[in-house]
């Protein structure tokens, strides 16, 4: 049965923001239907909070429209958009009782004094707060601040609610037992509810749909099934649960390489010999005997984890996650076969995986055998090797040649780290200065949207001098 | 047990500079000359009662004043770049490190005849006496202690959440409401200790009063310095007096302050 099609009720229309010549969100389209629950996810630092504030009128966009209900509402300001926020730090009024903290959008509304009356207790009832009325806010705990800020928000009976991780500051037992009410909250009164979080678990428990954001821009959108069993990058299978995330060759349509076993699959429409991501879900491994397994290593660790065994199982150099409900023993060998169905394949983050800088020498050092040239307004020196000035050069740097600066200097200063993926082997980090990507492999783990200063070694560096004409 | 020995000193000190010296006012105001016990000095400080009150007055008005210039003033430090608030209550500040006694003169000159503001409006064909009368001694005052309203009003202004302004707009305020329903009650603090650090020492300055005033315009702090050398029974009576005033008044204050965290 096909169900009517829902209305939207607010969209994002190419949103773009700059907070101090720093992008923030990069032209951002999102459509929000009515009687929604959809989440933002993503990194501390991704632009989720700003897209909230976005809707909620308290950032304004550079360029692009806010649409509700089919009218622009850019100018709008907050209080006069139908719109309530519970906010991360419940910003509840101190000075007030929670009787008069969940009243006062009412009291602005200028509604009754018995209406008003009327309303609260049943809003404070429904978060469970009833007989708490009088009660000063900061003799509270925690979780009921929490519901007295859901409450002063849902009472206004506004379309939307946003929700700016409104779970982060409870202990965890807390946050689940608030997770399935306010999904219940959200059923009873029918509104759309927008969910900031940066924990995939959260969103994936208490969503219709899940927005994916990272370094600005929306990775994907769709539903907690989707995003798991089909997502569409690296990042997002390493972002939503536990993943092994490896590169691989797409062979032909169905036919894949990885580990340098050739497997068979059912994605198509990669092209012929395309270097691509795969993923495949620790749960979708089955462990079989040497013999019978598309892939063998040896069991490196296991951990009993309740409903599962957790096993780090070495492919060669690789590093393989399984969980299994059948343990094997430490440093045996064992078989492993995946499904076709379970072997998820993703177009690569980047399209190149050498570095490659074409360039100019603008200055040549034959004394000390080395020249220089401009990179984004910084003038990088090239040891042990000399051209003379004015000379087209090619540098191809492998990502193992790029590392970040440990003396704090570094060749750019101030690269971005968009994105961290473990490849069973080493960390791929994707890093993003003002011109560029680049791509680099660490067996550290960077913290994902910070910046870093990022250094070349040219050792490992090929060179290629152009003719003059192909620059 | 660390802690408490190192509480001693200032023990000892609050006992030498605070209850002795009260004790002390106490028994010289209930004693004649010769150390018998009487309620006479009350009774000569009865004939100052017109003193009391005109006092009392001026630090009300002043401190009145005060409060309706710094409150918008703070308001409006809150909303500037952190560095300008830096350099604005620095300036505030500046005046401060100069002697009290050359501010004064420095009023004295600009508001005397011929002075600075006499001749200005006299170009305007404005003419009028600008010093010895109550209007100087407020103007004064409230030059005086001014910077001692805005810093309280505007430390507790500016520790206000801005997470709660954004609150109250989300759920429908304006600025107005923001203002009256968020800013103005959590400020409350700030304002009475504010009105409390004004009212308190321009209820018993003197000198301002003699320099700007004129005759009738004596404030009790100079009776104070008149009358102690002559008749110490007296002056301990008037100051004993005024500090039940200044209690008083502190008392209403904090009534006043716990009503608006309750409402």
């Amino acid at each position: 049965m096909k169900q009517p099609e829902k209305k939207t009720v607010v969209s994002l229309r190419d949103i773009f923001v700059r907070f101090d010549g720093e992008v923030i969100l990069n032209h951002i389209s999102l459509d929000i239907k009515e009687k929604e629950f959809v989440t933002i996810l993503g990194p501390s630092g991704c632009g989720k909070t700003t897209t909230l504030r976005i809707i909620g009128g308290f950032v304004s966009p550079e360029n692009g429209d806010v649409i509700f209900d089919g009218k622009c509402i850019n100018e709008l300001p907050p209080n006069k958009r139908n719109v309530n926020t519970v906010f991360q730090k419940y910003s509840l009024f101190p000075h007030l009782n929670v009787f008069d903290n969940v009243a006062f959008g009412l009291k602005l509304k200028k509604l009754p004094k018995d209406e008003i009356k009327k309303k609260v207790t049943k809003m404070l009832a429904t978060v469970d707060l009833k007989g708490y009325e009088k009660r000063p806010v900061s003799k509270l705990s925690g979780g009921q601040q929490q519901r007295v800020a859901i409450a002063r928000a849902l009472v206004c009976d506004p379309e939307i609610i946003l929700l700016d991780e409104p779970l982060g500051a409870l202990d965890l037992k807390l946050r689940k037992s608030m997770q399935l009410e306010l999904k219940e909250i959200q059923r009873q009164t029918e509104k759309t509810f927008i969910y900031v979080t940066h924990d995939q678990e959260e969103a994936l428990t208490m969503s219709d749909r899940v927005v994916v954001m990272n370094n600005g821009s929306i990775e994907q959108i769709g539903t907690p099934e989707d995003i798991y069993n089909e997502p569409v990058n690296a990042f997002v299978a390493d972002f939503i649960g536990e993943a092994n995330i490896l590169n691989g060759t797409m062979i032909d349509d169905c036919r894949i390489r990885i580990l340098g076993k050739e497997l068979e699959c059912v994605d198509k429409g990669f092209g012929k010999n395309t270097q691509v991501d795969v993923v495949i879900r620790p749960e979708d491994i089955e462990i079989t005997t040497p013999e019978r397994g598309q892939l063998t290593g040896v069991v490196e660790s296991t951990v009993f984890k309740g409903v599962h065994y957790e096993m780090s199982i070495m492919c060669g150099k690789c590093e393989i996650l399984v969980h299994s409900t059948e343990s094997a023993a430490i440093g045996s060998t064992v078989g492993m076969r995946v499904i076709p169905f379970n072997i998820q394949i993703m177009n690569k983050l980047l399209p190149f995986y050498d570095n490659v800088i074409e360039t100019t020498v603008t200055y040549s050092n034959e004394a000390e055998n080395s020249f220089a040239f401009e990179l984004e307004d910084e003038t990088v020196t090239v040891p042990g090797r000399c051209y003379p000035e004015g000379t087209k050069l090619k540098i191809t740097l492998p990502p193992d040649a790029l590392s970040l600066a440990g003396d704090g200097v570094g060749d750019l200063k101030d690269v971005y780290i968009e994105s961290v993926v473990y490849k069973g082997e080493h960390n791929e980090i994707i890093l993003e200065s003002d011109e560029r990507k680049w791509l680099m492999l660490s067996d550290t783990d960077e913290q994902v949207a910070t910046y870093v200063p990022l250094s070349f070694d040219f050792g490992k560096a090929s060179f290629e001098t152009l003719d003059a004409g192909e620059v | 047990m660390k802690s408490r020995r190192l509480t001693i000193p200032y023990i000892i000190w609050m006992l030498v500079f605070t209850m002795i010296p009260i004790v002390m006012i106490g028994v010289t105001a209930f004693t004649d000359k010769k150390g018998n016990f009487t309620f006479e000095p009350f009774e000569k400080a009865f004939v100052y009662s017109n003193v009391f009150v005109k006092s009392l007055i001026i630090a009300l008005i002043s401190t009145a004043i005060c409060l309706v210039l710094a409150y918008p003033l703070a308001y409006l430090l809150t909303k500037m770049r952190k560095s300008s608030q830096r350099t604005v209550v620095m300036l505030l500040m500046i005046p401060m490190w100069m002697n009290f006694l050359l501010r004064i003169y420095a009023w004295m000159i600009l508001l005397q005849r011929n002075g600075p503001l006499d001749t200005a409006l006299s170009l305007l064909g404005i003419h009028g006496t600008y010093i010895g009368n109550t209007a100087a001694v407020i103007v004064g005052m409230v030059y005086e202690y001014l910077p001692f309203m805005v810093l309280p009003v505007y430390t507790v202004m500016s520790k206000i959440d801005p997470g709660l302004i954004e609150a109250a707009q989300d759920l429908g305020a304006g600025n107005a409401s923001v203002f009256g329903k968020v800013i103005l009650p959590l400020s409350i603090p700030g304002i009475i200790s504010g009105v409390t650090m004004v009212f308190v020492p321009s209820a018993s300055t003197f000198l301002v009063s003699q320099y700007l005033g004129g005759t009738d315009d004596i404030m009790i702090g100079d009776v104070i310095d008149k009358i102690f050398w002559t008749d110490e029974n007296t002056g301990a009576a008037i100051s004993l007096v005024m500090m039940v005033f200044i209690f008083v008044f502190l008392v209403i204050m904090n009534l006043f302050g716990d009503e608006e965290a309750i409402a």
